[in-house]
């Protein structure tokens, strides 16, 4: 199993926000983690990746049936795990050949190797901008500097294909994204699928699941997995809305 | 001899950039302390002519009426004067002392950065003058410059073969009693380079000087002069490194440039001096005195610098704009950690018509630092059609460490145009999180973000110095986060 969260309770400053999550991964296989705004679904992403400010009180979190609690957050990407991010930030004066190749070397360090060789490395990039079709200019700026929406969401699905991870959470990828930049996206991840990796994708709208298909869909409201099931649920859930999700859980 | 000054050379310039070395070589000292003997003690050391013994002892009595100057926003610990040994100059015989002997992590710092003398020599058509404390013990390449006509020597071998181009030049830039540290270094300086560029000639080669504080309480006076002739064009690069005392070391320089019509010359500076430890004891104090006149019409002065290290910091580049269309550039980004102080900046005066000048300057303020940008732009009333651009942004790591900003603005013409920017920013723990999520430690994403802040700098400075600069950066900014 690449991953297991066993019953995850996680505080921001003292207030609960994930109240026993209970999700398993294994290799190969794609899920959805859908759910209203404000129930944790980027918590649960960022908690995976080891961003500072959260608490963990309850539960654990295994990867490679390793505990990654201590990880500090370049461990655990070293290790396989990628963040897509909801809203990729700037580093100015930073190019981004220079963060990839630089990304890139720290990882294979970890592993013992060698730094990627400049050819290697420039071929990779070529290969990889293709896949996300995105223009040779946008490696030559800053990392997400003066990037449009659509071209940063681009960025890091350029970002996975150039890592290859084993793991990727993807936070809301799909957020303002108009038809065209989804269908790239989406393309990206299903062409880097292997039967080696996963894909957990974090989405509000059903939308985005017209282009990736996942294996199993769950659907998180207020801290907790309420329902889980194939892809059928995506599209019961958006014939629905989540004011049915709402109801189905008062009921219990 | 000429064999033994040849292996010293080798030793020096060959050694795996150990800047830890303190190299044990026997000196002859002046007596501590200093007054007109002092004076007169150096110049018959030095064989000097007697007019450049009187415009030292000139300079020496200024000094002794001037006031250590307090307007920086600096605090420094009380300097005795009559402490210092003002000249060394090392023997002909030499040994280098064992590497057990300096502070591993010192040494730990220089094999990171990992580039000898010779290396960049070779890769970089570089000729280096090393100097060692306080007389150059050789010069090299000065064989494949004489073809070009370029003289490129210490200063005291410039006093003693080109006597009336430096009784010309000296002190045009910089009077012997321009400011307290000018006079005392007009009285005591020991050594330095020289460099002249004839009408017409584009120097072939970066020239570049090594320095070295070595001797243990000897302040080091440095003195270079630069003079460009019509037409001609130098890239001129200034390296400092020093061994680890706990005695603050004093350090007051001079460097003059003079540029003739259509003369342009690039000045680069990589500052690396032992900045004191974590608790901030220790490390050099650098009172620098940096001044070019671009005299002839369409000249050109550009002062490119990167400072890391020292205590303490007191340095200003600055242009004359006196031609007609002369340009003046001062690119900076000056690092502070610990409990380390700089207040550095630039002055443009723009004397001459359609004069440009442009201010860059980044700081970068960690740990317990302060970290001051000071700076004048000043338009004269001849000076019409002029335009300055400065540009002073602020980098803070943490919440201990402080950012100033002093620019002073003074317009006599109303055709003339004075921009000026600032911005302050803070490296954001989103910035950090994004970087160690793609596999990035958080020391090595600092490096990056810093290295990207100070871009627009680092891009100014020759190939080989700028991959230098940014292992410098990286290397003194660890541990100034998490």
């Amino acid at each position: 199993m690449l991953l297991q969260i066993k019953n995850l309770h996680v505080s921001i400053n003292g207030k609960e926000i994930l109240r026993g999550i209970n999700l398993e991964v294994n290799k190969g296989e794609v899920h959805a983690i859908m759910g209203p705004n404000g129930t944790g679904k980027s918590t649960l992403a960022n908690v995976i990746a080891g961003k500072e400010g959260y608490e963990i009180t309850q539960g654990e979190i295994l990867y490679n049936g390793k505990d990654i609690q201590k990880m500090p957050p370049e461990v655990r990407a070293q290790e396989g795990i990628f963040l897509g991010f909801q809203y990729p930030v700037e580093i100015p004066g930073v190019s981004m050949t220079n963060f990839m190749r630089t990304s890139l070397n720290e990882i294979r360090k970890y592993h013992g190797q060698e730094p990627i060789p400049a050819k290697e490395f420039l071929a990779r990039m070529a290969e990889k901008k293709e896949l996300v079709e995105i223009t040779a200019k946008l490696t030559n700026r800053s990392v997400n500097e003066g990037f449009s929406g659509g071209e940063k969401k681009k960025n890091e699905i350029y970002q996975m294909a150039m890592l290859e991870p084993q793991l990727a959470i993807l936070d809301e990828t799909d957020s303002g994204l108009d038809i065209d930049a989804l269908r790239i996206v989406a393309n990206g991840v299903n062409k880097l699928k292997t039967s080696e990796n996963a894909t957990v994708v974090i989405t509000h709208y059903q939308r985005l699941l017209d282009y990736i298909v996942p294996d199993f869909v769950h659907v998180l409201f207020e801290g907790k997995v309420v329902l889980s099931g194939g892809k059928e649920l995506a599209l019961e859930l958006e014939e629905k809305g989540y004011d049915w999700i709402k109801k189905e859980t008062e009921k219990r | 001899m000429a064999q033994d000054e040849k292996r010293l050379i080798e030793e020096v310039t060959q050694s795996e950039y150990k800047y830890g070395f303190v190299t044990d070589i026997e000196t002859e000292t002046a007596p501590k302390g200093l007054n007109e003997d002092t004076v007169r003690y150096i110049s018959t050391q030095k064989n000097e002519p007697e007019w450049l013994l009187e415009h030292r002892l000139k300079a020496f009595r200024k000094w002794k009426e001037m006031e250590q100057p307090n307007w920086a926003h600096l605090k420094i610990a009380e300097i005795d004067f009559q402490d210092i040994i003002y000249y060394a100059a090392p023997k002909k015989k030499k040994e280098l002392a064992s590497l057990d002997e300096v502070d591993p992590e010192l040494i730990d710092t220089f094999n990171k950065l990992g580039i000898s003398l010779e290396e960049q020599k070779r890769l970089s058509n570089v000729a280096v003058d090393a100097v060692i404390d306080s007389v150059s013990v050789k010069t090299t390449f000065t064989d494949t410059l004489a073809k070009h006509g370029i003289l490129f020597c210490s200063f005291s071998d410039a006093v003693k073969n080109y006597p009336d181009l430096v009784k010309k030049y000296l002190g045009m830039a910089v009077s012997p009693s321009d400011n307290f540290f000018a006079a005392l270094n007009t009285a005591v300086f020991s050594d330095g380079s020289f460099c002249y560029i004839p009408k017409g000639v584009r120097s072939p080669m970066e020239l570049s000087t090594y320095f070295r504080i070595n001797a243990a309480n000897t302040g080091q006076f440095e003195r270079t002069l630069i003079i460009a002739e019509e037409g001609s064009y130098v890239s001129y690069m200034e390296g400092c490194t020093a061994p680890q005392r706990d005695e603050n070391q004093l350090h007051a320089a001079i460097v003059e440039i003079i540029a003739m019509k259509d003369a342009e010359v690039k000045y680069s500076t990589v500052q690396n001096w032992y900045p004191g430890n974590k608790e901030g004891k220790g490390g050099i104090y650098n009172f620098v005195t940096k001044r070019g006149i671009c005299k002839g019409d369409h000249s050109k002065i550009s002062w490119t610098q990167v400072e890391t290290g020292s205590a303490i910091t007191w340095k200003y580049p600055s242009c004359i704009l006196s031609g007609d269309n002369s340009v003046g550039e001062f690119y900076s980004v000056a690092v502070t950690n610990n409990y380390q102080q700089a207040d550095t900046g630039s002055k443009m005066i723009h004397l001459g018509k359609n004069t440009k000048s442009t201010i860059i300057s980044k700081g970068i303020s960690a740990g317990h630092s302060n970290n001051s940008y000071r700076g004048l732009v000043k338009m004269t009333k001849r000076a019409t059609n002029s335009r300055n651009y400065s540009q002073c942004d602020s980098l803070l790591l943490g919440d201990q460490c402080g950012a100033h900003t002093f620019p002073y603005i003074e317009g006599a013409n109303k055709s003339s145009i004075i921009e000026h920017e600032a911005t302050t920013s803070k490296i954001s723990e989103d910035q950090l999180f994004y970087c160690q999520q793609r596999g990035i430690s958080q020391e090595s994403a600092v490096g990056l973000i810093v290295n990207g802040y100070a871009k627009e700098v680092l891009n100014k400075l020759p190939m080989e110095f700028a991959v230098e600069a940014q292992k410098l950066l990286s290397i003194s900014l660890e541990g100034s986060v998490g």
